[in-house]
């Protein structure tokens, strides 16, 4: 947990320093909304889709693993705003359920998939020499490797299930973040007070946590907001393929599976929701990064 | 420069090792065999005799390191072996396959191509505009949007439209004829993938493309360009664009790589025998040898984009060669 610590402590001071003088989380979040309307309307369905999450239970109208074989592939209607699938059931409450699934796996993946790089591209960067380039070859390797066979392989090891799922996306997140960390923090290990901290004497671990890793926060931040989008996209993808998440759990990319495309003409709504409550989520999320991007990258900042 | 160029090509051997290696534990990591999945099928019983000979006859019996050495050494004599499933040659089931895969795949680059240039330097140099605005909202959306659902739209809308114009819902056809022998029927079974699949690689560009060219168009040869008193379209095509390019190019060869590997998705909505069903069939049945060769090709063709995009960087750029 110590990894945790000063990485979160050094973001909230990066982004109260690139937000302006020191304020309240409020009044920070009313500059942002100001500065940023569009990112804003990102935050806001994040919000919207994550709220919906977690409070799935209370308030969707209907069980959404129930089935109703008297309201099958039944219209929108005051009853089921989004009408139902193809076996009765209620598919505003299969969305609701699954924005939980998707956000689950998509800030898991995120969060282990990131800190993992960057721990690995600043450690890579810091020491350089034989274990830069041993831990470059294994980066090269696991990025052009098909996503598709190693989430087979996990699947088929591991059997299926959420954290099945969450291990075989996190595995492809982490080499990306360990490049673009590494190239950062390649830049920070030439600057003086890196030397000076290891003149003090200061053991490796210190220097990466406490000297290097606050410095590529920025990026690194940036890129984990993206990560949460493509891994919900990814598992949305492995769920359609029938190799992610099972029934009768609650997700997007199931519900589009099996009677999406045959009941295309019929009952289109089985298809069309959970397909925009996907992108609106994604999209949601790309916006909030693209504003967040705004913000903390100083290169931007001045133009 | 030579020094370079034979780094580079050097490094792309341990890559492919690494590949060959991690593919062949993660299918032996996987439990049972093609034999049992074979045998076992059809949910009849068979004795462990009849397991032994299907093991032994397939070479399955033989220690890892035998059967790795086995598959490098085929690997470096381009010998892929025969597949264990079907008992036909490697090379035949994936020949019969990978025109259909190919050809989405490049007709989603070249749309993604056609449209993302344009669109994103239109979108550069008219900057907040409602032009801009519009583009940056599709290629965001692109990127949101989830590939197989944007299939499955598009199926809904050509269903519904055809129901609405000639009374018969009309699906696309899913034999594969090459383009050279039947062009308006390949393309009818090629052209909703290509788009489906073409679309967010062309969001992806686009967004590059823009980007690059923001940072281009503030640099001060432009400026020295423009007050010259060069047309302004000479700016743009000759000094601007050709130095926004090199991002450009450098995501357009990646995202194919990236593509190759991830049509299974598409293929699967549109019903497709291409690469990406074979692969998920072949990991399905065990079948060592069809993955394995499946993978390094994906591998190969990924590890060989990076090799050209970085050698194109290093010609583009002489500060890179230098280093």
């Amino acid at each position: 947990m110590s990894l945790v610590a000063p990485t979160q402590s050094g973001s909230a001071t990066l982004a109260a320093e690139a937000l302006g003088p020191r304020r309240g989380p409020v009044a920070a979040t009313i500059r942002f909304i100001r500065r940023q309307p569009v990112g804003s309307i990102g935050m806001f369905l994040v919000l919207i889709f994550g709220l919906a999450g977690i409070f799935a239970d209370v308030i969707a109208p209907y069980n959404p693993t129930a089935n109703d074989f008297a309201a099958m592939t039944e219209a929108p209607s005051w009853a089921h705003w989004l009408g139902t699938d193809q076996l009765g059931r209620d598919v505003l409450s299969r969305i609701l359920f699954g924005a939980r699934t998707a956000f689950v796996v998509g800030i898991t993946s995120a969060l282990v998939g990131g800190f993992s790089g960057l721990v690995l591209g600043v450690s890579s960067a810091y020491f350089g020499g034989r274990i830069d380039l041993l831990l470059q070859r294994i980066n090269d390797i696991v990025m052009s490797f098909p996503l598709i066979i190693m989430a087979l392989a996990v699947v088929s090891i591991f059997g299926t299930g959420v954290h099945n799922v969450i291990a075989a996306i996190t595995i492809p997140l982490i080499p990306r973040c360990q490049r673009v960390v590494r190239s950062s923090a390649l830049a920070i290990r030439e600057v003086p007070y890196v030397d000076a901290a290891r003149a003090l004497g200061f053991g490796h671990g210190r220097i990466i946590l406490r000297h290097m890793v606050p410095n590529v926060v920025a990026p690194f931040l940036i890129m984990l907001t993206s990560f949460v989008g493509q891994a919900i996209l990814a598992e949305a993808a492995l769920s359609y393929l029938g190799l992610g998440v099972q029934e009768p759990v609650p997700a997007w990319g199931l519900m589009l599976q099996g009677g999406a495309e045959e009941y295309a003409t019929t009952a289109p709504w089985i298809a069309i929701f959970p397909g925009l409550a996907i992108m609106l989520t994604v999209f949601g999320i790309n916006l909030f990064g693209d504003a967040l991007r705004d913000v903390l990258d100083p290169k931007l900042r001045e133009r | 420069m030579y020094r370079y160029i034979v780094n580079r090509i050097l490094l792309v051997f341990p890559t492919l090792i690494g590949a060959a290696a991690l593919v062949f534990a993660l299918m032996r990591l996987i439990p049972g065999d093609v034999c049992l999945v074979r045998l076992g099928s059809g949910g009849t019983s068979f004795t462990a005799q009849a397991l032994a000979a299907c093991q032994a006859e397939i070479g399955l019996d033989k220690p890892w390191i035998v059967q790795f050495g086995d598959f490098l050494w085929g690997l470096a004599r381009f010998d892929f072996g025969i597949s264990m499933w079907s008992g036909k040659p490697v090379v035949q089931e994936i020949a019969t396959r990978f025109p259909i895969s190919l050809e989405v795949a490049v007709m989603a680059t070249i749309i993604a191509i056609l449209l993302a240039i344009p669109l994103g330097t239109i979108s550069a140099l008219k900057q907040n505009s409602w032009i801009d605005l519009l583009v940056r909202s599709f290629s965001i959306a692109g990127i949101a949007t989830p590939s197989f659902w944007i299939g499955i739209m598009s199926i809904l809308i050509v269903l519904d439209l055809t129901q609405l114009a000639t009374g018969h819902p009309w699906m696309p056809p899913i034999d594969y004829v090459p383009l050279w022998r039947d062009p308006l029927r390949n393309l009818s079974i090629v052209a909703l993938p290509a788009i489906t699949v073409g679309y967010r690689y062309c969001a992806v560009s686009m967004r590059m493309t823009r980007s690059a060219m923001l940072e281009v168009l503030r640099e001060d040869y432009i400026r020295t360009a423009r007050s010259k008193g060069l047309l302004e379209k000479i700016v743009i095509n000759r000094h601007a664009l050709k130095n926004a390019m090199l991002p450009v190019v450098t995501v357009i060869g990646l995202e194919f790589a990236f593509l190759i590997g991830g049509l299974v998705v598409t293929e699967q909505v549109f019903n497709l025998n291409g690469i990406g069903r074979l692969m998920v069939l072949s990991v399905q049945n065990q079948d060592y040898t069809l993955t394995q060769a499946l993978v390094m090709l994906v591998v190969t063709i990924a590890v060989l984009s990076n090799l050209v995009v970085d050698l194109f960087y290093a010609w583009l750029d002489p500060r890179i060669r230098l280093q």
